[in-house]
């Protein structure tokens, strides 16, 4: 009886198979999931990638598709929370996504990945830029088209060093994820190098209302330079009261504070801050196209990680033409191994998954603007 | 040993400011028992007005002690009719019920006030003008102690000393003290007892307001949420120093604000709260009404 059912459905999943797989041979799409925030208080992360990735797919399939299949993109929205991530992840693999752009924010990326792992799905996030996503080994498929926080650690030191010359460092931030963990590899980096000596190294707390106290601990400690990881607010009320305790040491601090509020709030005293940021790509012809494109369609400027989920798209499109199939240990391959054109210039990825060619900068504010200055 | 006067000096400067905002609590404490969790609120209300008060009042190029006082007045008659409408809308309908009940009616008038300015005004901060005048004579001490620094000790030593005159020796002082004794005795004998707890609430947010403006203008940037951890902090000084007693508050936040600046100073500012919080626990288990609080004996 068993065995009589069983063949009776093989042989009618075979049958269906054969139906469906016939007439579909010459157009099987290939389907990509593009996960992230498309609603909620962080939609403006995940709203331009998605956008994004729309005007690359629209662009392959006006020109036929890759290797002659149709793109076909499977949206999924994760309001960067991880708990909806993992269903996100869920849905897109049984949809049958082969590659998943996204997700946008490192806790919802990270919830999701072993779901992706599992089922043998390549993912390439625009954002997430927590370090142990690429670093800890554990995510074979997984790429990324942004630097990772600790890439901006290194910039930071190395300019500390031997830009800035300062023996004597103090490193400070913001007791949160971000801000911490960009400063414990700072530490590292500095401790490491055999060049300079960490004098300080302490978390502030957000929104207290003074922080002179820590101010005086930093000008005892003899430090030459000041590095901060955090955000704009504190960032400006630290620097405003290290000028006012007349403390005139240079500010060395990340993405977080290259915002033009940071200039807006702290004023005369943002002058001379040293912030690393994304490398400006704004005169590269692609990015120039994509950006125009963008506002074309939508009447604004794109918004965050724009460049980044059109560079993420250009790079997986081009590997699964390159691989000739979709299947992930091939597109890997491909990744690794050709390089693209992106917005950013020509990029490929290394054994990790980090991307070679996309870095940060160091900036200055230079009367009442961050001017890239390396 | 200047190290330690630095340290003092920021302690002092964190301790005024505390103090300016606990005063407040205290005294809507001292008088109704309720703790006005909106308080923080009024403190950020009174500071975008004086934000925009003063942007304006620029504008028309008076000299910055005119600005100074004209927009410390109109924070805090704004902040005051704030405060005199909440407590019609939140309070004054609950002044029968359990105690709980305005508490909650407090937290969610905070809640309320925070999001209102964040639709109303902007999620971002925005910057605050430095309102207060560089002194010429502070110039050899400016890396140890800044004017704001001094103008916010004053003024809340000021404060506290008016507010202690104002319950002890007026009439209106004497009914606000027969209100906070019994309000149904008061009543009996022709104290407008709503008109007196509507006073309160008005001094007090006004108070706050005077406050948002001397510290906004000391940090230089402002946002709808920062009455929350700042009210946070000043009713931690005001149970520290007794709920319920002026001179208590300004105590208390002295003693809260130098805590914070020695543990940051000789130990470390990621324990500063620890060392904060640590202390309010060791004084509430051994003077459970705080430091100035009288033990309220429970009216039976």
């Amino acid at each position: 009886m068993s065995h009589t059912r069983h063949f009776l459905l093989g042989l009618a999943a075979l049958a269906l198979s054969v139906c469906t797989a016939n007439p579909a041979r010459a157009a099987e799409p290939i389907r990509i999931g593009v996960a992230g925030a498309h609603s909620g208080d962080l939609a403006s992360y995940g709203l331009p990638t998605l956008q994004a990735v729309r005007l690359v797919v629209e662009e392959i399939n006006a020109k036929g598709g890759i290797n002659g299949a149709p793109v076909e993109l499977l949206v999924e929205d994760d309001g960067c929370k991880p708990e909806i991530a993992t269903n996100s992840a869920t849905k897109l693999v049984s949809g049958g996504a082969k590659a998943v752009i996204g997700h946008i924010c490192s806790g919802a990326t990270r919830a999701a990945l072993p779901i992706y792992r599992a089922a043998k799905v390549l993912v390439i996030s625009p954002s997430a830029t927590t370090p142990a996503l690429t670093q800890s080994g554990e995510y074979p498929y997984f790429f990324r088209t942004i630097a990772a926080d600790n890439t901006q650690a290194a910039n930071q030191v190395e300019f500390a060093l031997h830009t800035l010359n300062a023996g004597k460092i103090a490193v400070l931030h913001d007791k949160g994820d971000y801000g911490k963990g960009l400063a414990e590899y700072a530490q590292s980096l500095i401790e490491q190098s055999g060049k300079a000596q960490v004098v300080l190294f302490e978390g502030i707390t957000p929104g207290a209302v003074d922080y002179s106290a820590v101010v005086q601990k930093i000008k005892r400690s003899g430090a030459e330079a000041v590095l901060f990881g955090g955000y704009h607010p504190e960032a400006s009320k630290l620097v405003g009261q290290m000028r006012q305790k007349r403390l005139a040491i240079p500010f060395v601090s990340d993405d977080g504070v290259k915002d033009d509020t940071f200039i807006k709030v702290a004023g005369k005293d943002a002058e001379g801050v040293y912030a690393t940021g994304p490398t400006d790509v704004s005169t590269n012809p692609l990015t120039k196209a994509y950006r125009e494109k963008f506002r074309q369609a939508e009447g604004t400027d794109p918004g965050a990680f724009f460049d980044n989920a059109v560079a993420a798209a250009l790079a997986l499109t081009n590997a699964i033409a390159k691989a000739g199939s979709a299947d992930p240990e091939a597109v890997a391959y491909a990744l690794r191994t050709e390089e693209v054109a992106t917005p950013f210039g020509a990029i490929k990825f290394d054994t990790r998954g980090e991307p070679v060619g996309i870095g940060f900068s160091i900036y200055q504010v230079n009367n009442g603007q961050f001017v890239q200055v390396r | 040993m200047e190290y330690f006067f630095e340290l003092l000096f920021s302690g002092l400067t964190r301790g005024s400011i505390y103090a300016l905002i606990a005063l407040g609590y205290t005294m809507v404490y001292g008088i109704i028992g309720l703790i006005n969790f909106a308080h923080g609120e009024m403190y950020m209300i009174g500071a975008f007005t004086a934000l925009i008060v003063s942007s304006v009042l620029t504008i028309y190029g008076l000299p910055l002690p005119a600005i100074l006082v004209l927009t410390a007045l109109a924070a805090a008659v704004w902040a005051g009719a704030y405060g005199f409408t909440v407590e019609r809308l939140a309070y004054r309908p609950l002044r029968n019920a359990p105690r709980l009940a305005p508490l909650i009616s407090a937290i969610g008038m905070s809640i309320f006030l925070q999001n209102y300015v964040l639709l109303a005004q902007t999620p971002d901060f925005v910057p605050f003008p430095t309102l207060i005048p560089e002194f010429a004579f502070l110039e050899p001490y400016g890396g140890i102690v800044g004017s704001s620094d001094l103008v916010i000790l004053a003024v809340s030593t000021l404060v506290m000393a008016a507010l202690t005159l104002l319950i002890k020796y007026t009439r209106i002082g004497k009914a606000m003290r027969a209100t906070a004794q019994d309000q149904k005795m008061a009543l009996l004998v022709g104290i407008n007892v709503d008109r007196i707890i509507s006073l309160t609430f008005v001094v007090g947010s006004a108070l706050a307001a005077i406050g948002g403006l001397l510290i906004a203008s000391h940090i230089g940037q402002i946002n709808f949420a920062i009455g929350f951890l700042a009210g946070i902090k000043a009713f931690t000084a005001a149970v520290l120093g007794g709920i319920g007693s002026i001179p208590g508050a300004v105590l208390g936040s002295f003693v809260l604000g130098l805590t914070e600046a020695f543990a940051t100073g000789y130990v470390s500012s990621d324990y500063e709260d620890v060392f904060a919080f640590s202390l309010l626990v060791l004084i509430l288990i051994f003077r459970p009404a705080g430091l100035l609080g009288k033990a309220a004996v429970e009216k039976v």
